[in-house]
């Protein structure tokens, strides 16, 4: 080995503590930037090391794409508005995914007379993962962005076809793992897994889409971490794997948060049984106008905002944080209870909320919050539905039975922020909105929002 | 592969599954977007693969070209995944004098 290759190789080993002690720094919001700060010099290090140890010969397309993708990345940062982080965060599952996928193709290229059976196997995976979560992390995006609808997209037969996608893609990846002189085979099983992974994403509905995100998340690393074992290159494994085991924490957690298996996320259609009332919700909604609801929360001790992907989508981060700042300004408690899965990705609900300035000591898990509902005067729930169906919990028959949910019908009266009367995104009723103490205000969020704070400096 | 190799790179494997479920179950779900995002940039560390199919020697132009492609998005996934987290983090803070300073503002 050459002293360029030993420095190369030292930078590797670099990369890979920082990388793990930027995510131990990730344990609190305190220090969490400091150890991003630490990630990105272990990742600079890298990237020098191999330009200095790797034996470059041609530079044209290096810095060509260094510097295509530096602009591009540049302008993402800069310019993705939080509201659009989910869209944002699937895109780079993408593009992750695809990088792992083309230097796999490249490997075959180049060098797959040299590959031994565990390193074919590897480069089978890392094509597969790479490939299918790259077109599935697309979909994600263009659903969550609206191009696609959110809906789940089904028909008939849907999962007899995956299975049978999937067992040619198997196929195609032990003909290749016996004989790697088979173009034609590989090639297929990139193709056949591109398209899978559109299979895969389609017929899922954008309320379930925090597992996606995660799962996704965890395909890309574990991509990344089988280009380690191609390549056997130890930092690319490191990250390939935090990565990974990260994407799948977060998805196990979001399972939970809805009581529901990965399977059941995966193969279930939720949010496709439109009008199946199995609840026995009945009755009316009260609505109440600006000005009583102004007073209610005025006069309030205690207030708890429950937000849910309707401030997202009204962007109403910044009306809460106004309207809640003139509340404690007249003494009022204020808090904030985040469900683990309000919003599209695990997470986002916490994001909107301190782009607009609140305080993070302000935003409280669903298990700290949940005992504290029934010592509140008013809990408003700002573009939520599921996370705080009574259902859930009450009636063993209810599609979302079990779902652990924000416990927002003790609390002694409730203000339910609403476009319309339509039902959620699952389509089921709930009966929170029935209940003599919910009242409701129609309305965007965000002006309902900003008028409820003019109302409440005029009380 | 040299079965030692191998076998080196499943401890690395194993360890790095470890090290990771006892480091992530530590982060609180504040912050599980800005993790998502910084454990994508940092995935991003295909780059060096890529760096090496795009310029190294004896490859053919197919293999450069396929290099290219990976390493423009990888680094678009470093550079806005790092740009993005730090975008996040920043927000994150606890109750500041910078609120006192909004509140400030609004007419009594």
């Amino acid at each position: 080995m050459s002293l360029t290759s030993y420095f190369m190789e030292a930078t590797y080993l670099v990369a890979s503590i920082l990388f793990i002690l930027s995510l131990k720094m990730m344990s609190h919001p305190d220090t969490a930037r400091r150890g991003m700060f630490l990630a990105e010099g272990g990742m600079f290090a890298a990237i020098v090391g191999t330009l200095i140890g790797a034996h470059i010969v041609t530079w044209t397309w290096i810095i060509a794409g260094l510097a295509v993708g530096s602009i591009i990345g540049a302008w993402m940062a800069v310019t993705v508005p939080m509201t659009a982080m989910p869209q944002r965060t699937a895109l780079s599952h993408a593009f992750g995914a695809l990088a792992a996928a083309l230097v796999g193709v490249g490997e075959f290229l180049v060098n797959i007379a040299e590959l031994g059976p565990v390193k074919r196997g590897a480069l089978g995976f890392e094509i597969m993962l790479g490939a299918l979560t790259t077109t599935g992390s697309l979909i994600a995006a263009a659903k969550l962005q609206g191009i696609i609808q959110g809906k789940p997209i089904q028909f008939r037969g849907q999962n007899l076809l995956n299975l049978s996608i999937a067992v040619v893609m198997a196929g195609c990846f032990f003909y290749f793992w016996f004989d790697p002189s088979a173009t034609f085979v590989f090639y297929t099983m990139l193709g056949v897994a591109f398209v899978f992974g559109v299979l895969l994403v389609i017929p899922i509905g954008s309320a379930d889409m925090p597992v996606v995100m995660s799962l996704l998340n965890s395909y890309a690393g574990l991509a990344a971490a089988a280009t380690g074992f191609v390549l056997g290159n130890n930092v690319l494994i490191i990250a390939g794997t935090l990565d990974g085991f990260s994407g799948f924490i977060l998805s196990v957690l979001m399972c939970k948060a809805m009581n529901r298996s990965i399977t059941n996320v995966l193969f279930g259609g939720f949010g496709s049984a439109v009008g199946e009332a199995t609840s026995n919700a009945g009755g009316i909604m009260r609505e109440i106008s600006l000005d009583d609801a102004a007073m209610q929360l005025a006069f309030a001790n205690r207030v708890i905002f429950v937000p849910g992907y309707g401030l997202a989508t009204a962007q109403a981060q910044h009306a809460v944080r106004e309207l809640a700042e003139l509340l404690e300004e007249r003494g009022v408690g204020v808090k904030y209870a985040i469900h683990p899965v309000a919003g599209r990705m695990p997470g986002h609900m916490n994001v909107l909320l301190a782009e607009a300035n609140v305080p993070y000591s302000a935003l409280y898990e669903m298990e700290q919050i949940n005992p504290e509902f029934s010592s509140t005067d008013v809990a408003v729930v700002i573009g939520a539905n599921d996370v705080v169906n009574p259902d859930a919990r009450d009636n063993p028959k209810s599609l979302i039975a079990g779902m652990p949910i924000l416990e927002v019908d003790r609390a002694k009266s409730v203000i339910v922020l609403k476009r319309g009367q339509g039902r959620g995104f699952s389509g089921l009723e709930n009966p929170l909105f029935f209940k003599s103490c919910t009242a409701m205000l129609y309305g965007d969020a965000k002006s309902s929002l900003s008028h409820l704070a003019q109302a409440v400096q005029h009380v | 592969m040299n079965p030692a190799v191998l076998i080196a790179s499943v401890y690395v494997f194993a360890l790095a599954a470890f090290l990771g479920y006892q480091v992530i179950s530590r982060v609180p779900p504040l912050l599980h977007t800005p993790l998502m995002s910084a454990t994508n940039a940092i995935s991003g560390i295909s780059l060096i693969g890529s760096l090496v199919l795009a310029g190294a020697k004896g490859y053919p132009l197919p293999a450069h070209i396929l290099g290219f492609v990976a390493v423009t998005t990888a680094t678009v996934n470093v550079v806005g995944g790092f740009g993005i987290t730090d975008r996040m983090l920043k927000m994150f803070r606890k109750k500041t004098d910078q609120k006192a300073a909004a509140t400030k503002a609004v007419p009594q």
